[in-house]
């Protein structure tokens, strides 16, 4: 993907590089600040000219992004980043193309064109910032929103049964699944250079705090205090094992399902399930984990890129029949002569 | 004309008549495979050297019932001597193949007709599912045409007796039998329909000897049976000189397409969804591979236009193709691409509507959709094609006019366009309108809104250009820089820049072309594929001395910029249209004149005595 020799033609490039003249306008202490600050740190790092970036995004909170990177952006109509972004990739495969979306705009008005863009496998890394809520329209439920949850649109609790965004992007066959959290700088940055060096699509949910409408939804996640209990971190050929101690692990149960053990009287490390990126059947079942929950990649596995595999056949096309000539096209079928 | 020579049993030695122009229809079951006979009986007359128009005319559903009157399937073709614009009014030739097809089409038979049918297809059953009671074939209800019955399907299966297929297959190359036994009558070559036989069914060796032997027998069974005492010949039309081939209007988009995309030095990219009578030009281009024709079929109509315009910010030519119901899903897309302002093509193959409609039927009443479909004061160019080669130059053009001034612009054709087919005088690909293309890569001095002064164009930015990093959206602009703007007057300012921008094209608009006087007492205004039969009406009207002129838009919007002053130049004004009255909504609305309308909302093209006699009632009235 990247250009070794563009890249070593390029004067090295800084966080500062990706700051565009525009005002960051989202609200204080939102965690898209976060976010924001780790994209604008890894750009520089992945060896890629800047105008080579092409930021696309829908409509909400999440999707004025592009706004604030310095490169190239499109900021859209709500839903349809995906579907834009597609378009662009298949024209231009040798951009890096990505897009920021939300819980609302990538699931619920944009869940067609996401599950779309998974399932062909079109070279687009996908950010969906999960807060579980609508900020921009200050304050109704989302897709991911739980049950129960009372907001100004459902002031006697939600009754919509929740996407689980991993899942769902699990069920569509996506070549690289993740989930990050806002705060965590390290892991956010990792997953992000992964992405990028994932051959195809890449789909990330960043779990993220609205400390407008939504404050603390995922404080289980982040809470220092007791995250090292409640957060598996995912680490490809190392065992699922989490905890203060590191003393809990993941096994396959007798039903088939995974539960979770203590280690010690008699339950050792190789009893425990280890990590494997390219086991669909494991991240499927660790989609649907909930307690701990898993923070890192579900599932990395290369598979045929949309737009390569576009641009063969029209390769092959040309290959077989020349560049085409646009006159014997015009005269394709019976033709007659009047003198 | 009609066929005024009588069938006469005794005739031995075979007559040619000449006939200036002769309207055949071929009708029968969906499965009977008459757009097929009808194609290829055009194909034959179009080697003839016949000017041609065609109608095809099908069900909507992919198979109803066998032998019931949904299920009938027609196409319908004038051939002639002369230079013609439509399909023709009302056939002089009817060949049905069962009861139903006679049923749904014997009225449009001009009098005197020839009714060809298939006596085997007239079984009880087939009588029962037309609710027939008693065979029209031999009760004397069908005295006033010509009938001439065949039993083309036994003749077919005995002809085809010791090939071994099944019945089921044998049977269905009973339309060939139709095509040879017409080709015969009207002196047709059918060296080219056994060439396209031989290509089409070269994988099963057993169809191209059983469809060739079975056509061969029809053309025989003319020429030796005693059911027909002359032959016709239409002698070759005087058109003017070039090589020709028959173009639909679908094939003709998806030519202008690629035409205007390698001309212009960019990619073309089509991101459409199937629909209904749009889906060929997807079709046609996806074999288009050796162009670099990219085409994407999305997951919805949404999905389609976004994708094109994700293409066009890349820097190629983005189009998507539909019919109104997906139009009217992709205007939100659309608004999107007026306010970032890149080029985008938007195809529209108009369809009977509202809502699902007549899918399969033709209309033209999405032109308010086109101009004014969408929230906000949001304009775009509207350009529309006449007949069906004219598909080439209007989809040409709208191309020229997207990257120009930077503009999606909607071009708008319809079911009778798209599957209607002309001769079409193939151009030079070298003689074709320039269209140039310049992306900005100077980061000197640049703006994302910074327009040209003639065009009001702002510049086109392939991502990947050093320096140029820039960012566009759907919230208002600033003025120059593009930045996010809720300044009021800036919001003004850029809502009449717009406006202006899609103005401008008027420059690019050449004069009116008035068919006809420049003045008189009527014009006839037009539209998209009303004119065959308007310049057919006007035509005949002009010979008999009336003063009335015939004025055919195809830039919708703008409107050129010397039509007010055409108008004023008539005393009455007609606008026909397959709808309620858009255009001339319009046109009263913008020069205050008091225009009249023949509407038509039957899902069928005009007729030319349709127009003919409006015209007529407008200057009695």
């Amino acid at each position: 993907m990247s250009d070794a020799s563009t890249a070593t033609a390029t004067p090295k490039l800084t966080r500062k590089d990706f700051i565009s003249d525009q005002d960051v306008r989202w609200c204080p202490g939102c965690g898209d600040y976060s976010i924001l600050a780790q994209v604008q740190r890894v750009m520089p790092e992945l060896g890629l000219p800047r105008e080579k970036f092409v930021f696309v995004s829908g409509i909400g909170c999440s999707s004025r992004f592009p706004y604030y990177m310095n490169t190239y952006g499109f900021h859209s109509i709500h839903g349809r980043a995906p579907a834009i972004a597609s378009g662009l990739k298949i024209a231009r495969p040798e951009l890096s193309v990505w897009v920021v979306t939300g819980d609302g705009d990538g699931l619920s008005i944009g869940g067609n064109h996401l599950i779309h863009a998974l399932r062909r496998n079109v070279g687009l890394k996908i950010l969906l910032f999960n807060n579980r809520i609508y900020g921009l329209t200050k304050g109704q439920y989302s897709p991911t929103s739980e049950i129960g949850k009372v907001t100004k649109s459902t002031p006697f609790g939600s009754v919509d049964y929740p996407f689980n965004p991993i899942a769902v992007a699990m069920g569509v066959d996506a070549s690289f699944v993740a989930r990050t959290v806002d705060v965590e700088a390290k892991s956010l940055q990792d997953i992000l250079r992964r992405a990028y060096e994932h051959p195809g699509g890449a789909f990330i949910e960043i779990l993220q705090n609205c400390n407008i409408f939504n404050d603390g939804a995922w404080e289980t996640v982040t809470d220092k205090a007791t995250k090292a209990d409640t957060v598996l971190l995912l680490e490809h050929g190392k065992p699922l094992i989490f905890g203060k101690n590191r003393d809990k692990g993941l096994r396959l149960g007798a039903g088939g399902s995974l539960e979770v053990v203590t280690l010690g009287n008699g339950t050792s490390e190789t009893d425990v399930l280890v990590h494997d990126e390219r086991n669909r059947s494991l991240a499927y079942m660790l989609a649907h984990l909930s307690n701990p929950t898993p923070i890192g990649v579900f599932h990395a596995m290369p598979r045929p890129v949309y737009e390569e595999a576009m641009a063969r056949q029209v390769d092959a096309a040309r290959q077989k029949q020349g560049d085409g000539d646009i006159d014997a096209l015009f005269k394709r079928g019976e033709t007659w002569v009047v003198e | 004309m009609t066929l005024e020579t009588q069938v006469d049993g005794a005739a031995t030695a075979k007559r040619k008549e000449q006939r200036e122009s002769v309207v055949i229809r071929f009708a029968g079951d969906s499965g009977d495979g008459m757009q097929l006979t009808g194609m290829q009986f055009t194909t034959e007359s179009a080697l003839a050297g016949n000017d041609i128009g065609t109608l095809p005319d099908y069900p909507a559903e992919i198979r109803a019932p066998a032998g019931t009157l949904a299920g009938v399937s027609g196409f319908q073709l004038n051939f002639s001597s002369l230079d013609i614009y439509t399909p023709g009014d009302n056939p002089d030739v009817l060949v049905v193949m069962n009861p139903a097809a006679l049923k749904v089409n014997i009225a449009d038979l001009k009098a005197g007709g020839l009714l060809l049918a298939d006596r085997d297809g007239f079984d009880e059953g087939n009588l029962k599912k037309a609710g027939y009671t008693g065979n029209p074939l031999e009760n004397g209800s069908l005295d006033k045409y010509q009938v001439v019955t065949a039993d083309m399907t036994g003749m077919t299966l005995r002809t085809l007796e010791d090939l071994k297929l099944s019945n089921k297959v044998a049977t269905r190359c009973k339309n060939f039998f139709a095509l040879g036994l017409c080709s015969w009558l009207y002196s047709r070559p059918i060296e080219p329909t056994i060439k396209w036989i031989q290509d089409k069914f070269k994988k099963t060796p057993e169809l191209v000897e059983a469809n060739t032997r079975v056509l061969k027998a029809g053309y025989h069974y003319g020429e030796t049976t005693e059911l027909f005492a002359v032959q016709y010949e239409v002698k070759p039309a005087r058109i003017a000189p070039g090589t020709y081939r028959n173009i639909t209007g679908n094939s003709a988009v998806a030519l202008g397409l690629v035409a205007a995309a390698k001309k212009a030095g960019l990619t073309l990219f089509l991101g459409s969804y199937p629909i209904t009578p749009a889906s060929d030009i997807l079709h046609e281009l996806s074999y288009y591979k050796q162009f670099g024709v990219l085409t994407f079929q999305a997951e919805d109509e949404i999905a389609g236009v976004c994708s094109a315009l994700g293409a066009s910010f890349g820097g190629v030519i983005g189009v998507t193709t539909s019919s109104g119901p997906g139009i009217a899903l992709k205007q939100e897309a659309i608004n999107l691409a007026v306010m970032v302002e890149l080029p985008l093509v938007i195809c529209n193959v108009q369809r009977g509507g509202p809502s699902t409609g007549l899918p399969t039927k033709t209309e033209q009443a999405d032109l308010l959709q086109a101009i004014f479909g969408r929230n906000s004061d949001s304009p775009l160019p509207v350009i529309a094609a006449a007949t069906p080669a004219d598909c080439f130059s209007a989809a040409y053009e709208a191309t020229r006019i997207a990257v120009k001034y930077m503009t999606p612009v909607i071009l708008l054709t319809d079911g009778y366009l798209a599957n209607g087919s002309e001769p079409w005088n193939i151009p030079h690909f070298e003689d074709l309108a320039p269209i140039p293309v310049v992306f900005r890569t100077d980061p000197t001095g640049f703006f994302p809104y910074l327009r040209d002064p003639k065009t009001l164009a702002r510049p086109w930015v392939k991502p990947g250009t050093p320096g140029l990093e820039h960012r566009i959206g759907g919230i208002e602009k600033a003025e120059v820089t593009g930045n996010i703007s809720y300044d009021p007057l800036n919001h003004e300012r850029m809502t009449l820049a717009r406006a202006r921008k899609v103005e401008a094209v008027q420059q690019d608009i050449p004069p009116t072309l008035v068919r006809g006087e420049p003045t008189g007492d009527l014009v006839v205004v037009g539209w998209g594929s009303t004119f065959g039969a308007i310049a057919a009406a006007v035509e005949e009207l002009r010979n008999h001395g009336t003063r009335v002129s015939h004025v055919h838009l195809r830039y919708l919007n703008p409107l050129p910029a010397d039509l007010g002053t055409v108008l004023a130049g008539f005393k009455k004004i007609l606008v026909p249209e397959m709808n309620t009255g858009q255009l001339r909504m319009i046109l009263r609305a913008t020069y205050l004149v008091d225009a009249v309308g023949l509407n038509k909302i039957q899902g069928q093209p005009f007729k030319v005595t349709e127009i003919a006699d409006a015209i007529r009632r407008v200057l009695e009235g």
